[in-house]
Formats: C-alpha cells, structure tokens, sequence
C-alpha cells in the first residue's frame, strides 16, 4: 500500500488553474500577492477579465519586462508590472469603493488558516515579534462578493490549515466561499465546508485525516 | 493673485512645527515625496504624527526621518517592506508608535477627514483585533465597525504635473493617496515633476483642483527611491 506522505495531489499550477477555470467571462478580479497572481496565466482562451490592483488600477497587465520597469507603475505587491489598452488609473479611495462597495467579483487570497465556517486569517501569526502588517486583507474579504482560498492543505510540520476555529487572529468571518488547497477544492456552504473536488490519489477519507475541520460529501 | 509655486523644497517645508500631524503620499516609492521628506529631515521638525501607507525603505525618504527621531507616531497599513529597517528595529525597542490601519479604512478616513464627515461605518474589521473597542453597529443585519476620519496639518505630496493655481495631475499608480490626503491637509505641500502653465491641464483631467493645494515647489528629477535603497544611501539631513 502506498504511503501517506507520498501523496501530494496538485501542485501550486494546478491548483491556479483550478481557480482560473471558475473567474467568469467579464469578472473583475482582484489577486493577492504571491501564489494567487499565479491564477492569471491559467484563465480560459476567450474568457475576458480585468485585474484590479488596490493601489489603484483597473486593468493590470502581465509584470513588466527587464528594462522597462515604471516605479510610478506597481501593483499591491509592489512589483513593476504593466497595464492594459483601456485601463484606468484612480486614487486610493476609489479603488476601495470598488473592493467595499461589491463592485469587484472574485479575490483571490492565500491563507494561514481557514475555518469551516469560512473565517479567514491570513495577515498575522501573533507571534509578538513580527512587525503587524494588514494592507488591504481586512477590506477585501468584506467587501468582495467572492473570496476563494488558494493554500497548500497542510503547513511545513504537516498540521491542517482547514480547521474548526482559527487561531491565528482573523482577517474576517464567515468571508470564504471556495477553498483550493492541493489535496481538494471545498466549498463553504452555510458554515459548512463540503468536498466538491478531489485531487487525483486522494481519498476523501485521505483528505478527513488530514483535515481538522469536519468535511462533508457533496 | 494666486501663485502657489514657491522656489524650494526648503521653502515648502517651512513652518511645520514640533508635534504636527503630516500626511505623506505614497504607496511604497511609487508616488513618496522624497524630496519634501528630505527638506523636512534638514528642518528637524520632531514629535510628529505621520500618516501614510507604509513606513519607509532603507535609510532614505520615510526611513531618513523616522531614523532621525523626527517621527513619534505613525499611521499606517504595512509597516513592513522588502528592506524596512528603521522602522521595524525602533519599534521593537518601543520607540515609535504604530496605529495599524486596514488600507481601505486609511484612505476613507483620510477621504472623510477633507470631505468633512466626522466618522462613517465599514464592515471591515468586523470580528478581528483591529475593531476592538470600537463602536460596532448593525445596518441591514450587517455589522459595521465605527471609523474616525483623520486630518493633518501637512501634507507632502508627489505629483506629476501641477500649476500655479495649484490644479494637479499624477502618474499611473503614484497617485493613490495623493488626491485624499490633498483634501484632508490644513496645508498641502506638492513636489510637481512639472510646473506648467495655467490651462495647459485640460480642466476635464485636473485631479485635485487647485484649492485644496497650498504650496508647489517643481522638482524635476526626483530620485529614484528603490535606486538609493539599492545602494544603500543614508539621508542624514543638512544642518541648517
């Protein structure tokens, strides 16, 4: 019988695609910074969407190439990127007007842990002695119709990220719709998390044991 | 007669006093008035309340004056960036004050501090740290956490182009927090890449319009902040 451990299920691409083949055909959508921008590469030939930046642009392009870096042209993350033919440049609190007020459709965040009622905390650890940073996390996760997770299943020493209550201090509650981890895609229905994919060598008895939080079958 | 441009950034500055409340544009280097913060380094202004998106990269801008003990309090979202190292290393020692405001709540309260509303509702925060003590209140069977709105004596801004009349435009993403905190300022600095001539900005495109502008100084060649971060380029100030 094959062992536990070796069983990885998708890897950081996959799970990007995975995400990308639900964006709709015309959503505006806003990426966290790391893994989640990776989903852009992936969206469907024919499907048309525009990426919202917070530090205010409506139409992000693809980074910015090796010698035409614009410091006056960065997103959340403060990387050099471009923007598209019809993008729109606007201030602070527009841009997050468009995140508060239900304007965009889907943002995409990573996590450091999910709670099966949808809670959210992906911006302190509490550790004492990091430096607390909360950027746009809290706004976005109230304030966007959409908020899926993009998170490896488990953390490096192999503990659950999807659990019954967060410990870490929370981002937002009853915030997430969908989680892509790369064992499984969840779906967080009435404060309870539900199994809508899984990734191939994955048992749902595999992903239970490996989950915290009580998973249901669709 | 309106003319707001004065000659240098020296003279922009003057007049901020110990213990202001300063807004300063910027998110990361993209639109950060580095040459005003520098002139406020050299004019030695202590005490001060800062307001701005991040708290400074290596030893310039920001970092230069928070490093030369000028700053007491900052408001602000990220803290933290790739090569902060002033303000990470004071505040673990207790020696500045961090207020850590979600982004979206920094820029409406600085929207609400010009705009004249005392205080609004937002859902974000709802639930977490960062609400409590706050006044929490249900609209529409949705929770709301009760935000108050800031306002500045200062502002030092970065924009691209402006006029005497004090109507500016900006660059791509250096604008973002430009606008709000030229409103919310009982006195707005600008550092203008450009200053030009009064009806060169179509008045369909002006930005900010001139009367929430107080004194433009044209700085042609700002440095590149990520450049002197790179080479680790200490400001230290000119003593005046």
């Amino acid at each position: 019988m094959e062992s536990d451990n070796k069983i990885t299920g998708w890897s950081t691409g996959e799970m990007a695609q995975k995400v990308a083949m639900d964006i709709h055909d015309g959503a505006y959508v806003n990426l966290g910074i790391g893994i989640p921008e990776m989903v852009a590469g992936f969206i469907p030939e024919g499907r048309e969407v525009i990426y919202h930046t917070e530090n205010g642009l409506l139409g992000m392009g693809k980074v910015a190439e090796v010698g035409c870096e614009d410091p006056e042209l960065v997103n959340a993350g403060k990387k050099y990127i471009t923007a598209i033919p019809g993008a729109a440049y606007f201030h602070h609190a527009d841009s997050f007007a468009m995140i508060r007020g239900g304007h965009i459709d889907v943002c995409v965040l990573g996590a450091y842990q999910v709670s099966e009622e949808g809670d959210l905390a992906n911006w302190s650890t509490g550790n004492a002695n990091d430096i607390p940073a909360v950027g746009g996390a809290m706004d976005l996760v109230a304030g966007v119709k959409t908020i899926y997770v993009i998170t490896k299943h488990t953390t490096k020493t192999g503990e659950s990220k999807i659990v019954k209550q967060c410990t870490y201090p929370l981002t937002g509650k009853n915030v997430v719709s969908r989680i892509y981890s790369n064992y499984a895609i969840i779906d967080v229905k009435e404060k309870q998390l539900f199994v809508r994919e899984l990734a191939p060598g994955v048992s749902f008895d595999f992903l239970q044991k490996h989950t915290e939080a009580t998973l249901h079958q669709k | 007669m309106i003319n707001k441009i004065v000659n240098s950034a020296k003279e922009a500055v003057a007049g901020i006093f110990d213990g202001a409340t300063v807004m300063i544009s910027g998110f990361g280097e993209a639109g950060s008035p580095v040459e005003l913060i520098h002139a406020l380094v050299d004019q030695g202004a202590k005490d001060l309340t800062v307001v701005s998106n991040n708290a400074g990269s290596g030893h310039v801008g920001l970092a230069a004056l928070i490093e030369n003990r000028q700053v007491k309090k900052i408001l602000c979202s990220f803290p933290r960036t790739a090569i902060s190292v002033v303000f990470p290393e004071l505040y673990r020692a207790g020696e500045i004050e961090l207020e850590l405001v979600p982004q979206g709540t920094l820029a409406e309260r600085i929207r609400a501090g010009g705009a004249g509303v005392p205080a609004f509702y937002t859902p974000a925060t709802v639930n977490t740290p960062l609400a409590e003590g706050k006044e929490i209140r249900e609209f529409n069977g949705r929770q709301y956490v009760m935000e108050e709105a800031i306002q500045a004596d200062f502002a030092l801004v970065k924009c691209a182009a402006a006029d005497k009349y004090g109507n500016l435009i900006y660059n791509k993403t250096a604008r973002n927090f430009g606008p709000v905190m030229c409103i919310a300022a009982k006195t707005t600095i600008v550092q203008a890449k450009q200053v030009v001539e009064l009806g060169t900005i179509d008045p369909e495109h002006v930005v900010t319009p001139g009367i929430f502008v107080h004194r433009v100084v044209e700085i042609s060649n700002p440095a590149d902040e990520s450049k002197l971060v790179a080479e680790n380029v200490k400001y230290h100030g000119i003593r005046q």
